[in-house]
């Protein structure tokens, strides 16, 4: 992987170009009870290979819906359907029928709001989503083990205790350990459903570094309720209010020059 | 306001006598409900162990009556002596003691069917019913549970199995004993491995050749498998609804990780969900079948007799699967029967208290210690698995 392209393990998967989109949601509406009720109307937009990409906007906004969406972990609710539109994710619609929601969860990866560690070994957590894949080598699982926590900066202060529970870690670390769990498995997008909304300043500001620094490798989208975490650390932003994109730019616009009233309303405070 | 006022009166008294007098009235009656549950507690089993623990225990060493746990059930003699000496012992004891002494006095001679010698037979009956019960109704159950937290679609029908499980779990045993007795013991849907079929029951039996036996349908029969099958049966809705706990106590955090990197959903559910509800799982269904293991109507048509002269795999015929099957379709001994029979059944004589009270003590042993292995087990898995 370099800094120019993003591409997968598998000789036959489509290259795309950075700042090409690499997800393009087209006029998607989804819903949680069976069509009833659209929580998420009419969404288009294109995500960039290569960038980070912020959604953000108040509680209830679909924002993590439109985040789950995108690896199918809307699949888990069975009331759950796309109403209209497509999302395509390479180039493919991730809805077709013959997608396996399995197969598109190895390409985009997830780092849960909760840190969410397993109650193992720290070289198990990050093993694991080899281990389901079938790869058991011990000297290929050791090697992703370590390019996994050394990429998400872990890699110092656990190398020593790999072996111990991965719940004697402080939060900050567990966290980071789901983002290295995440990105053992080498997807090409990682979506983060609000990774520091249950971390101390410290620790958010050691996660923000790690996806400036993961930017590198991997397409990143965010959700977030923090703006000033928005600017930050991303490249463009989409602000969402009661289920519809109000405004989709470069980040720098959205929070210093928000073509419409609402996105300036909610960016400077006036309410959410 | 006078200073002196404010300062001698206290802010903080109580606002009126007649409230805390309710208060502490309320607590009293909670209190002595509970004390009362206790010292019921402690009555029963103060008094099982007062007159049980004299049976099993003995003067001289080791200490312990092995005899009662040795033995097989057998009809005791009770006669007195020409010293008018009352004496009481098993058969066994007693043709020896003819035997010896050919002349010796025996006046008042009585007997007392399934009160002599020990109780090895019951022991190893509801051993064999337990580890029967426990295979199917912790496979079946387990499976269950899985299936209907995991994967069956919320909905009516979701709703519709749950309720008639929970309605399974509210039928009187003795409904179970029927069901067994119908479905396990008289039809000839289920088969055996046997060199002589019983033609007049068998719907059909299919030679197994080279061998000249049979897979013979014609039902089990009064045997460890029916008795033990009828109380699987009756443990399953207990822990398929303590499965289904432990499942749900599992975090959706483990699950929503375990899918996000690619595992399948029985890689899911076999990796990042069973081996956290396992602790869950295995104490609440022991305790299920230490529960039914107690039960005395399930298996009184469908595996106990009264009394029985050899353990299963001493009466069993044939080799390798044919003596299994033998051995599996043998009627046996168990706890809560043979208490019934030496309580409720015989008519009530002094001469039967030793074998009644050390029956239930040592039951009540049994069903104690492996309710005590299920908690231990879950203290060293919850001390492993914790988040």
């Amino acid at each position: 992987m370099n800094d120019s392209s993003v591409t997968l393990d598998s000789a036959d998967a489509p290259v795309v170009a950075a700042n090409e989109p690499i997800i393009s949601i087209d006029d998607l509406s989804f819903s949680y009870d069976l069509g009833k009720t659209n929580t998420l109307r009419n969404i288009s937009l294109d995500i960039p290979a290569g960038k980070v990409t912020a959604f953000i906007g108040p509680s209830g906004c679909g924002k993590s819906t439109l985040l789950r969406c995108l690896n199918r972990m809307n699949d888990l609710v069975d009331t759950a359907k796309v109403t209209t539109g497509k999302i395509n994710i390479l180039g493919q619609d991730i809805n077709a029928p013959d997608v396996e929601a399995i197969e598109l969860r190895k390409h985009i990866g997830m780092v849960f709001q909760k840190y969410n560690p397993f109650p193992k070994s720290i070289y198990e957590n990050v093993a694991y989503g080899l281990r389901v894949q079938g790869i058991n080598n011990k000297s290929v699982l050791d090697q992703a083990v370590e390019e996994s926590l050394q990429k998400s900066a872990l890699w110092s202060e656990v190398k020593d205790r790999l072996n111990t529970s991965a719940l004697g870690l402080s939060g900050g670390q567990q966290q980071r350990l789901c983002i290295a769990r995440t990105i053992a498995v080498k997807p090409q997008i990682v979506l983060m459903d609000e990774p520091c909304s249950a971390l101390d300043p410290i620790a958010t500001a050691r996660i923000e570094e790690l996806i400036a620094e993961l930017q590198q490798d991997f397409t990143i989208v965010i959700v977030t309720h923090n703006m000033q975490q928005a600017t930050r650390v991303s490249d463009r932003t989409a602000f969402f209010y009661l289920g519809e994109l109000i405004e989709y730019d470069e980040t720098t616009n959205i929070f210093g020059n928000p073509k419409i009233k609402q996105t300036e309303d909610y960016v400077s405070g006036r309410f959410g | 306001m006078p200073e002196s006022k404010t300062v001698s009166k206290n802010p903080f008294r109580a606002s009126s006598r007649k409230q805390k007098v309710k208060d502490g009235l309320g607590v009293g009656v909670f209190a002595i409900f509970t004390y009362i549950i206790m010292a019921c507690a402690v009555v029963i089993i103060g008094k099982i162990t007062l007159d049980g623990l004299p049976v099993i225990l003995k003067s001289e060493a080791p200490f312990i009556n092995t005899e009662f746990f040795t033995k097989k059930t057998m009809t005791l003699n009770q006669f007195d002596t020409a010293e008018g000496e009352m004496v009481r012992m098993d058969n066994d004891d007693f043709y020896a003691f003819r035997e010896k002494n050919p002349d010796a006095v025996i006046n008042n001679h009585k007997t007392f069917s399934y009160a002599g010698g020990g109780i090895i037979g019951p022991i190893v009956g509801t051993f064999m019913l337990v580890i029967v019960c426990m295979i199917v109704s912790l496979f079946v159950g387990i499976s269950a549970a899985i299936y209907l937290n995991e994967y069956a679609r919320k909905g009516k029908t979701l709703n519709a199995i749950r309720l008639s499980i929970m309605n399974l779990a509210g039928v009187p045993s003795i409904v179970y004993g029927l069901f067994g007795a119908a479905f396990f013991v008289h039809s000839p849907f289920f088969p055996v491995f046997t060199n002589t079929p019983d033609w007049e029951k068998a719907l059909f039996a299919m030679p197994l050749w080279p061998t000249d036996g049979y897979l013979s349908f014609q039902g089990w029969g009064e045997s460890l498998l029916a008795g033990g099958l009828t109380l699987a049966v009756m443990a399953l809705p207990v822990i398929i609804a303590a499965c289904e706990e432990s499942l749900k106590a599992v975090p959706k955090g483990f699950r929503e990780a375990s899918l996000a990197l690619g595992a399948t959903k029985w890689q899911c559910i076999r990796t990042a969900v069973l081996p956290y509800a396992a602790p869950g799982i295995l104490t609440a269904s022991v305790l299920g079948i230490t529960r039914v293991a107690g039960e005395t109507a399930p298996i009184m048509f469908t595996a106990a007799v009264a009394g029985k002269d050899k353990l299963p795999w001493e009466d069993a015929q044939g080799t390798g699967l044919y003596w299994i099957s033998d051995m599996m379709t043998q009627s046996v001994q168990a706890l809560p029967y043979h208490i019934y029979v030496v309580t409720g059944k015989l008519p009530d004589d002094p001469a039967l208290k030793n074998m009644q009270y050390g029956s239930v003590f040592v039951f009540l042993l049994l069903v104690i210690s492996i309710a005590m292995v299920s908690v231990f087990l879950r203290a060293r898995f919850r001390k492993k698995l914790k988040w």
